[in-house]
């Protein structure tokens, strides 16, 4: 008898791991969250994409909640997402952009063409900023509160509907 | 009409197919029930128009690709007018409504060759043993009708040419390799349904075995060969020499070739002695089961894999459901239906039940420690516990010493006894493999590069002292004959099986040591007119030039390669491609085999001064991985073929042939 | 709904064209160990944007960079676990093929070995059971003496 109810734990068992398997059927499995999360946003040194004589460094995202934005003229995602971020702009959050892997005539020509919504460009075309910060492809959106800690990410193209669901309310948590 | 028409005709083949396995899975199993013989014969007549209707749909589909029939979408999404005849062919099963097709439609073979061979086993065995291969292709059939139809129509805003076939795809190792694979996957629902219909039956005696044997190492086999054609596949075309990743999708290969190179050893001892009847059985369940979940696996979505198929949450959730049902049925019936006292049969621990055992034992932890390097990472993200990679170093630190263990006693079990044995002379038989193993394998690598490595070591340490054994075993047993040539033809067929596929292990672990410690890879900017040296051949770019293939365009450099100062000399010619229908870039990498290396030059990226980066590497053994694949493949087609069963089919049908059967014994 | 993955789509075939054939890159070494030290770090780590390949030889833009700062790491002096620390700190541990020994991977490297000791302890534990099954009704003494005649008839 004992023998028999051993042998009844081997569906049981199954079952569990079939409901494993179910869970993992409503992943995304290209969805994870950055490294970065809750820790201080990467020291950097660069110069803007409008101004090559101005240095900023990392205290340009301390003070207020940020939205940080990586694009590139060459990402067709992030042309895409342009009037989600200008909406955001409009709401008075504060946006700031890293020109990433990109030439600066390129870069302009792009903020020229779509729209700026950011207060101040950093230019990374060597892409060293977005390795520190662990992006792996444009565009990406980090959200930094007033201490300068990464408190949000988005990867890849911002919907209308993130905009409303889920960046909105970020924003209005870390405020 | 007809012609336009041929989607159409395939779709209701396919719905033809579904209600024959539909009256296939319930009349016989009803049949043997109620024992009415009239209902147990609907299994045969379903068995084979089932397979008909489902190799009707297939031509159907196959027609509609070879008349390049765009407003089919699956011939439109992976197709093309300039795509080569052979590779329309192939396209077939490239993609994932086809290749569920191909599946169906070997699954539909196996049933009705289980159905035609099923010679003298009792006439309500085979009626269950229909009615569970019923039940496997309901499930399929109406996966492919339900979520994957191959024959919808684009209409009416047909496309003009299709999208093409995937370029990777586009190649000899496509054509062959998934069909080996699948036949190998369906071919152990045949053994599944052995398992189920004898638990159903309460029968689980010698007939039963011995018809279970060869239909489990003509899966095997075919699993075998589909796996390795896989690696070969990888290694030429994917452009990096790799051959094994540990990806998702080879892993779910592997599974069940492990429970299932675990129930052929188990399924002898079965045999031979009647013992682990119960652990047979639930390995025949376990191997098809892995087979189900490495569909999900590949198909769900639900692991990122270099191989993934367009994935589809709606069909990951009908495999799981599939899945889900069959395992869990059959494990509550292995459950309540299992012997209850197996019949125990005494051995010592030297004896060759008991080292079975230890296989076993070994390859059933090979089996778990695999699944769950695979599905770890899905665990841990359920639980939201994050994400995690679980690749090649992971499973080569378990499965590696895994490896070595077993093959401490695959050298052993080839030359024991039965039941039990003495110390004394497993001893006599065996220290001189052993000792030649040891020096031998100990001295080989110094021979080689003159650069000692342990794993190299290891690894021929191991195939020496799984083949050496064998030989000394085969000098034994051919003692008595009045020549060695005549004593080796008196030997079973099974026997030969047995020593092919251990050979066969061993020749794949010293291609796998040499290859992984051994290879010299170099990467190096080459022009017209560079030379560079890699392991004593000299290779020199003479020509970059460029060529139109039937649906690419290619950058092309030649290469002429020569041995030492004086050797041959060749040319090779590797190629960056770009295919015009997908605009796809591919590497075609130049290949030079032979048995004891292989040069393979890939083409990298132009470096802009006329200058291109280019990967030359030296794969010393390469070759031996899947020649022990192909050894261990026809080792067990040998095993098939062994007189024993053959007499058992032509037998006449009675009931009462079966328990008394004599058992030849052909190894001892 | 559709236009997400339509373009999510694009943005993979934007940084994967292709799946082959990546990382073929002219670098100098000091030394053999430091060159075999870059080859088994970079084909342990994980691309963090392709399905499943190392980035040793992806060819999306981001393996390119992780290569270039792991040579550079490694022209740096820094120690195999400082470099992997690097990396695990901007992209996570995701990008380790080698998962580390924590919390949530015990299980992953703990129960295989379980399993071995397991596995030992059944098997020995069925011989034993099989051995007395097979002369249950015997004494000791007898069953000693059974097996000694058997063994002589054997080896003769």
């Amino acid at each position: 008898m004992t023998r028999r109810l051993l042998l009844l734990l081997l569906p049981i068992g199954f079952m569990g791991v079939a409901f494993f398997l179910y869970q993992g059927l409503g992943l995304d499995p290209s969805h994870r969250d950055t490294a970065l999360m809750a820790r201080d946003f990467p020291e950097f040194e660069a110069t803007t994409l409008r101004d090559e004589e101005r240095q900023v460094d990392q205290t340009l995202l301390t003070g207020d909640v940020t939205l940080v934005n990586v694009w590139g003229e060459w990402c067709p995602a992030c042309k895409q997402e342009m009037p989600q971020l200008l909406e955001l702009a409009d709401n008075g959050i504060r946006m700031v952009g890293i020109n990433y892997r990109d030439t600066r005539e390129k870069g302009l020509e792009f903020l020229h063409e779509f729209g700026d919504p950011f207060e101040v460009n950093i230019f990374d075309p060597e892409g060293s900023l977005g390795f520190d910060l662990g992006v792996y492809g444009a565009p990406e959106t980090f959200l930094v509160d007033a201490g300068g800690v990464i408190r949000y990410h988005h990867k890849g193209y911002v919907s209308p509907e993130d905009v409303r669901e889920r960046i909105l309310p970020e924003v209005e948590k870390w405020r | 009409m007809l012609i336009k028409m041929i989607p159409e005709i395939g779709h209701f083949a396919l719905v033809i197919a579904l209600l024959m396995a539909v009256i296939q899975a319930v009349m016989p199993l009803a049949g043997a029930a109620t024992r009415r013989p009239l209902w147990m014969a609907y299994g045969h007549p379903m068995a084979t128009g089932q397979f008909f209707f489902v190799a009707i749909a297939y031509l159907c589909l196959t027609a509609s690709y070879m008349l390049d029939d765009f407003s089919v979408a699956n011939v439109a999404n992976n197709s093309n007018s300039l795509l080569p005849w052979y590779y329309k062919f192939s396209a077939v099963w490239g993609n994932h409504e086809g290749s569920v097709l191909l599946w169906s439609l070997m699954l539909a073979g196996w049933g009705y060759a289980a159905s035609v061979f099923s010679g003298d086993l009792p006439r309500d065995m085979v009626a269950r043993v229909q009615g569970i291969m019923g039940m496997v292709c309901v499930g399929f059939l109406l996966f492919i009708l339900m979520t994957s139809n191959p024959f919808e129509r684009l209409l009416p805003n047909m496309p003009q040419d299709g999208a093409d076939l995937n370029p990777l795809l586009q190649d000899f190792g496509l054509i062959v390799h998934p069909p080996m694979l699948y036949m190998g996957y369906v071919g152990f629902s045949v053994v599944f349904a052995f398992a189920i219909a004898a638990l159903l039956g309460g029968r689980l005696d010698a007939a039963w075995t011995r018809w279970a044997r060869p239909w489990t190492n003509a899966a095997w086999a075919c699993l075998t060969v589909g796996i390795a054609l896989g690696s070969w596949w990888a290694y030429y075309e994917l452009g990096w020499g790799g051959w094994w990743f540990w990806d998702p999708v080879e892993n779910a290969s592997l599974l069940p070739w492990l429970t299932g190179t675990a129930l052929v050893h188990s399924l002898a001892v079965t045999e031979k002695r009647g013992s682990f009847k119960s652990w047979t059985v639930l390995l025949a369940i376990s191997t098809f089961s892995l087979s189900l979940l490495g569909t999900f696996l590949v198909r769900s979505g639900v692991l990122t894999s270099v191989h993934a198929f367009a994935n589809d949450p709606s069909r990951g959730f009908f495999i799981l459901m599939l899945l889900t049902i069959t395992v869990t049925l059959s494990l509550l019936v292995f459950a309540l239906r299992a012997p209850r006292v197996s019949h125990k049969v005494g051995f010592n621990l030297l004896s060759r039940d008991s080292l079975l055992l230890i296989n076993n034992v070994l390859l059933v932890i090979m089996t778990v420690t695999v699944l769950l390097g695979t599905v770890y990472p899905l665990i841990l993200d359920s639980l939201g516990l994050g994400k995690i990679s679980v690749g090649p170093p992971y499973f080569n630190a378990l499965f590696v010493p895994l490896t070595v263990v077993t093959c401490v006693f695959m050298g052993l079990g080839p030359v024991a006894r039965w039941k039990s044995m003495e110390a004394g002379e497993l001893w006599r038989k065996l220290w001189l493999a052993g000792a030649v193993s040891l020096v031998l394998g100990g001295l080989m690598p110094l021979l080689y590069g003159g650069e000692w490595n342990l794993w190299v070591a290891l690894g021929i340490i191991s195939a020496l002292w799984v083949v050496l054994p064998i030989v000394r075993d085969l000098f034994d047993k051919t003692r008595h004959a009045s020549s060695f040539v005549a004593g080796l033809r008196k030997l079973s067929l099974s026997y030969w099986g047995m020593v092919l596929g251990h050979v066969g292990v061993a020749v794949t672990i010293v291609g796998v040591a040499v290859v992984s410690n051994y290879n010299i890879e170099r990467n190096v900017r080459m022009s017209p007119g560079t030379t560079v040296e890699v392991a004593g051949y000299q290779f020199t770019m003479t020509e970059l030039t460029n060529r139109r293939g039937p649906n690419f365009l290619a950058d092309t450099s030649v290469i002429h390669v020569q041995r030492g100062e004086t050797g041959r000399s060749f040319v090779m010619r590797p190629e960056k491609r770009l295919y015009l229908a997908t605009g796809m870039p591919m590497t075609q990498v130049a290949l030079r085999p032979g048995l004891f290396r292989d040069l393979y030059v890939a083409m990298g990226e132009d470096l802009g001064d006329g200058s291109y980066a280019m990967r030359v590497q030296y794969k010393p053994f390469v070759r031996w991985l899947w020649l022990g694949g192909l050894l261990m493949a026809f080792g067990g087609i040998l095993a098939v073929l062994d007189k024993r069963y053959r007499r058992a089919m032509s037998r006449k049908k009675s009931a009462d042939a079966a328990p008394t059967a004599t058992v030849q014994e052909a190894t001892t | 709904m559709a236009l997400i993955r339509m373009l999510s789509v694009a943005f993979v075939l934007m940084f994967s064209a292709s799946v082959i054939a990546g990382g073929i890159e002219v670098r100098e070494f000091d030394d053999p160990v430091t060159e075999k030290r870059y080859r088994d770090l970079t084909a342990s780590m994980r691309c963090p944007l392709c399905e499943n390949q190392a980035i040793d030889d992806s060819d999306a833009p981001i393996s390119a960079d992780m290569r270039e700062r792991v040579y550079l790491l490694l022209q740096d002096g820094q120690s195999d676990i400082e470099i992997i620390d690097h990396m695990v700190q901007r992209f996570g541990d995701y990008i380790l093929y080698n998962p580390r020994l924590e919390n949530r991977t015990y299980l992953l490297w703990g129960l295989p070995i379980g399993l071995v000791v397991i596995g030992f302890t059944v098997v020995v534990l069925m011989i034993r059971a099989r051995r007395h099954a097979s002369a249950k009704a015997l004494s000791a003494e007898e069953r000693a003496r059974l097996d000694a005649l058997i063994n002589r008839e054997r080896s003769s």
